[in-house]
């Protein structure tokens, strides 16, 4: 099973080590999945499958422990489905090599990341996931890409900053197990939890930590420049999956390790991020820029994704991982796709843009089918994901107002469903603008349709945003598990 | 007396017996009058320096097995811990001799072909007495050891002009210092009677005002050593004018060896009745430190200049160990210097090898060094990351283990002090990427024309690297380290 870190790193300087590579991933997840599926359900004592723990520093008790369950097994399958769709969306890149190496360096960060169970190796994970991307989009990005590669980098590193001390004190203010402290977060959770005081300083930098990277409201506004900067890879790569490393962190170790701090102070995150989902939906409407429209609104949709963690509620939280898979596998499409198309054209402003239907078809239909996942067209991924959460946020919204505790869930997941609405303005928008009327460069009627390669990378994406929309219970009941009140202490 | 007590001192004498032997060989060694025939002697000298170093480096670690000893009246204490730290600056030692090896066999130097190693090794021979003395006055005898032949080694660039005045600076501010240094300790005598560490804890039970104002002189003169700020002034003009193999060896060796020796004389000396007073100082010291450090960094463009004020904030987390004063952070100390010196040494190599092909040290010439150097650009890229802290590179471990040891003492101050610094590593990121992007990122022609370094450059650099990679990932020197200083000292 760590088989998934195990990637092939010695370099040739073929495409074909890259995908076959994923492709041995893709097998690796599948088969992980279907080896799960086959095992018993989760308890509270075992809330993960497959654990193994090495030891690695003895002396502070860090491990190199391992575990999944459902979530994560969504995760790394979304991981190799976008990686898989990566390579071959990078097929002509220059200094191919390098990039590569780079690109599977942050890989095994995010796989590490979605197996760790143990906080320290967790967190080194995370930061392995970081850092590659300053070269990818310094050296091989586009624009302003100096600016957006540094702005992003010391942004993110600056929510590790407080995510480090946020999990150093979980460890010093965790339970003692056989006289250590541990970073072992099921042990965390079994033994006791972390000490209640210190929870409310904890939870809150935590958050935020994890939080930067999930592109939570002030937070966010590394991601326009850094998705528009980036190559398209690395924006699949990055939209796709690294942003749900913070929506992943902040439910697993954040509200997870300190669910009383989380139940009591989950409002404040509520505010932000019910802002987040408004305020980036908005902000993709007034952006030229393809890349910028699509990086504002995945603000706009990890912000819902975050939103519906904070509900606590089953429904609510399946829907949030549902979103997650969802979103990444339709901002990948919607990259890789801006990318063909950027490729061609040159530039990505929509103004100078028009009747690409007729010009390029395929890439054309293809961009309609995304459009219509973000906005939540039943049949493909958005529309069941969005449906989870906002049923479970008003179910949990209504009973806490009844229940005379407060009518804020509920005015906010009112103010998140607006966001449908300003979902499709965009969407719709940039579709009428780009897709149909009438040709605004005669350069532009000579380009070609898509390539082969570019075909399979997003054939791929289409038919997995098509199955999860097609067959949501099979995913929602691999999730859901996670999240029932007895493994999950935080859920009301 | 009993002269066995001299075999406590197992480094100190197989130092000075490497220095015996390379002195001997300097001295009859064949001396040419033909200027280019002095090559190969040079060369003989530094082959044999580097190897008897080296194989006094592996004799050190035999040294760290035994007990604790105490010896001529209480003034010599050797422990297992006091060796370690000794081994991990000799292997620093190890490395900046053979990266200077090349420096060393360059057309001015030649005529002084082993005075270099020397005075090294001599300023070694002061830090050793420094870390291992009990009473003052050895350790003064250490300090003004250390710092003499330094100022020295300083002007050895005898053409240059940035050289001298980098010595004056360096011996001006080193005389200063060691002149308030004992004019705090004049003080401790008068109020105690005695300059025994130990006899001097007992003797300021009750304490007084006057001996915090002593303590104070103290730390202020150890203070001018490790550079922190604000004693910090002549670092940067120091590293920029000495020749560059001196100042790796200042902002690693140097910096290592009196980081030891301060903590000591905290601990064991002030630790017990003055905590309070020395911890909030040195707290604020290293507020300072680290963000006035990292602060000017940002915008130097020589390499050396910029280097000084990242060593001026590596100074500061160092001293978070000695602020934590338990056993996981002087683990952790042990750690951060050692993985300092390999990270630094790093990048103080690619620097010197291109600085003796060519003698460029500014930053703007390392534009584009990836398509022409490719290797020396890769080096210089896990030093620099090494130093920001990124996995999975050593400096993320040893900032790590850093906090956590300085975290164990569970205080709200240390949490916000931790926070202050962790912010800084942000900054000091965003530094350390400057030198990566100017290297990666920039498209400009590169000034510097593709070269082959030299072989013991190379190996060096080999060296250093490997550090940098293995160091963390294996975890058999960080938990050694600890079980070392969880037996008491």
């Amino acid at each position: 099973m760590l088989g998934g870190l195990a990637l092939c790193r010695n370099i040739k300087q073929i495409r074909a080590v890259a995908v076959a590579g994923s492709l041995v991933l893709i097998g690796m997840s599948v088969y992980l999945l279907l080896e799960y599926l086959a095992l018993p359900a989760l308890t509270h004592e075992h809330p993960m499958h497959f654990y193994d723990s090495w030891v690695w520093f003895e002396s502070l008790n860090i491990h190199l422990a391992v575990g999944v369950d459902g979530v994560s097994i969504a995760m790394i399958l979304l991981t190799s489905i976008i990686v898989f769709a990566g390579s071959f969306a990078s097929w002509s890149i220059n200094q191919p090599k390098a990039f590569f190496l780079w690109l599977i360096l942050l890989s095994t960060g995010v796989y590490g990341f979605f197996i760790s169970v143990d906080l320290f190796t967790m967190f080194m994970f995370y930061e392995v996931a970081l850092i590659p991307m300053y070269l990818l989009i310094g050296v091989w990005g586009s624009g302003n890409k100096n600016y957006s590669a540094m702005k992003l980098t010391l942004m993110l590193m600056g929510g590790s900053a407080f995510l480090m001390l946020g999990l150093i004190g979980i460890y010093y203010n965790g339970p003692v197990v056989d006289g250590a402290h541990t970073w072992d977060i099921t042990q965390i959770v079994n033994n006791g939890g972390v000490e209640k005081g210190w929870q409310y300083f904890l939870f809150p930098i935590t958050f935020v930590g994890f939080g930067v990277l999930g592109a939570m409201f002030p937070f966010h506004t590394w991601s326009p420049d850094g998705h528009a900067s980036a190559p398209t890879a690395v924006s699949m790569l990055h939209a796709g999956v690294l942003m749900k490393l913070g929506g992943y962190g902040c439910f697993r170790v954040a509200m997870y390790l300190m669910p009383e701090a989380a139940q009591e102070l989950s409002w404040i995150f509520l505010i932000l991020t019910g802002i987040s989902v408004v305020y980036g939906a908005f902000s993709a409407c007034v952006q030229t820029d393809l890349k910028y429209i699509n990086a504002y609104s995945s603000v706009s949709h990890c912000g819902l994704v975050l939103f519906a963690v904070l509900m606590l509620n089953q429904t609510a939280m399946t829907g949030a991982v549902m979103q997650m898979l969802s979103h990444g596998l339709m901002t990948a499409l919607f990259f890789a796709l801006i990318g063909m198309i950027y490729g061609r054209t040159h530039t990505r402003d929509i103004r100078e843009m028009g009747g690409m239907m007729k010009i390029m078809p395929y890439l054309a239909v293809c961009y309609v089918i995304a459009g219509f996942a973000s906005l939540g067209l039943p049949g493909l991924s958005g529309f069941v994901a969005e449906m989870t959460i906002f049923v479970g946020s008003f179910q949990q919204g209504m009973s806490e107002f009844m229940a005379g505790a407060g009518s804020l869930k509920l005015v906010f997941t009112i103010v998140a469903c607006c966001s449908i609405v300003i979902t499709a303005v965009y969407i719709l928008r940039v579709v009428g603008k780009l897709l149909l009327g009438p040709v605004q460069d005669k350069h532009h009627l000579e380009l070609t349709d898509a390539t082969w390669w570019e075909r399979l990378s997003t054939v791929t994406l289409i038919i997995s945003v098509a199955a999860i929309g097609c067959f949501p219970n099979f995913f929602a009941d691999l999730i859901r598990e996670t999240f029932s009140g007895e493994i999950f202490k935080a859920v009301l | 007396m009993d002269y066995s007590q001299f075999l406590a001192m197992k480094q100190e004498i197989g130092l000075l017996v490497v220095f015996l032997l390379v002195f001997l060989y300097d001295l009859f060694a064949p001396r040419y009058a033909v200027a280019g025939s002095d090559k190969k002697a040079v060369k003989g000298i530094s082959t044999i320096t580097v190897v008897l170093f080296a194989l006094y480096t592996v004799y050190g670690f035999f040294c760290t097995v035994g007990d604790a000893q105490l010896v001529f009246g209480g003034m010599y204490s050797t422990t297992p811990v006091v060796a370690t730290i000794k081994n991990i600056l000799n292997v620093g030692v190890l490395i900046v001799l053979i990266q200077s090896m090349q420096w060393n066999a360059s057309e001015p130097q030649i005529m002084r072909r082993a005075e270099f190693y020397e005075l090294m090794l001599i300023t070694l021979f002061g830090m050793y007495l420094m870390i291992s003395a009990r009473h003052f006055l050895l350790f003064v005898i250490g300090l003004e050891a250390a710092s003499l032949p330094l100022a020295a080694m300083v002007a050895f660039d005898k053409n240059k002009y940035e050289s001298h005045e980098a010595a004056v600076k360096y011996i001006l501010t080193a005389l200063f210092s060691s002149a308030i240094f004992m004019l705090g300790l004049s003080f401790v005598y008068g109020l105690t009677g005695t300059l025994y560490f130990d006899k001097i804890a007992e003797a300021s039970v009750e304490g007084s005002g006057m001996l915090i104002v002593a303590m104070a002189f103290v730390m202020a003169g150890i203070g001018f050593k490790l550079s922190l700020v604000p004693f910090h002034l002549w670092t940067a003009d120091v590293y920029q004018g000495a020749p560059t193999s001196v100042t790796s060896y200042l902002s690693v060796i140097s910096k290592g060896a009196t980081a030891f020796a301060f903590m000591v004389v905290m601990v064991q000396v002030f630790g017990q009745f003055y905590s309070a007073a020395w911890e909030w100082m040195l707290y604020g010291l290293i507020i300072l430190t680290i963000t006035v450090g990292n602060l000017f960094a940002i915008r130097q463009r020589n390499m050396k200049r910029f280097l000084a004020f990242s060593s001026v904030s590596q100074a500061g987390y160092i001293m978070l160990g000695v602020i934590g004063a338990n056993d996981m952070s002087l683990a952790a100390m042990m750690f951060y210097i050692l993985v300092y010196i390999f990270s630094n040494l790093a990048a103080f190599g690619v620097i010197q090898s291109i600085e003796n092909k060519t003698g460029l040290v500014g930053m703007d010439s390392y534009r584009g060094l990836s398509k022409t150097n490719p290797r020396l650009a890769f080096a210089m890229m896990l030093a620099m990351f090494s130093l920001a802290g990124i996995p999975p590179f050593a400096g993320f471990f040893s900032k790590f283990f850093i906090f956590t040891g300085a975290l164990n003492v569970g205080t709200t101050a240390m949490y916000v002090l931790v926070l202050i610094a962790l912010i800084n590593t942000i900054v000091s990121l965003y530094y350390y990427l400057l030198v990566v992007k100017a290297m990666y990122i920039s498209d400009e022609e590169c000034e510097i024309a593709t070269f082959k370094s030299k072989c013991s450059e190379r190996l060096a650099l080999v060296i250093t690297v490997g550090g940098i990679i293995l160091l963390g990932i294996v975890s058999v020197v960080y938990n050694s380290l600890l079980v070392l200083t969880e037996n008491p000292v």
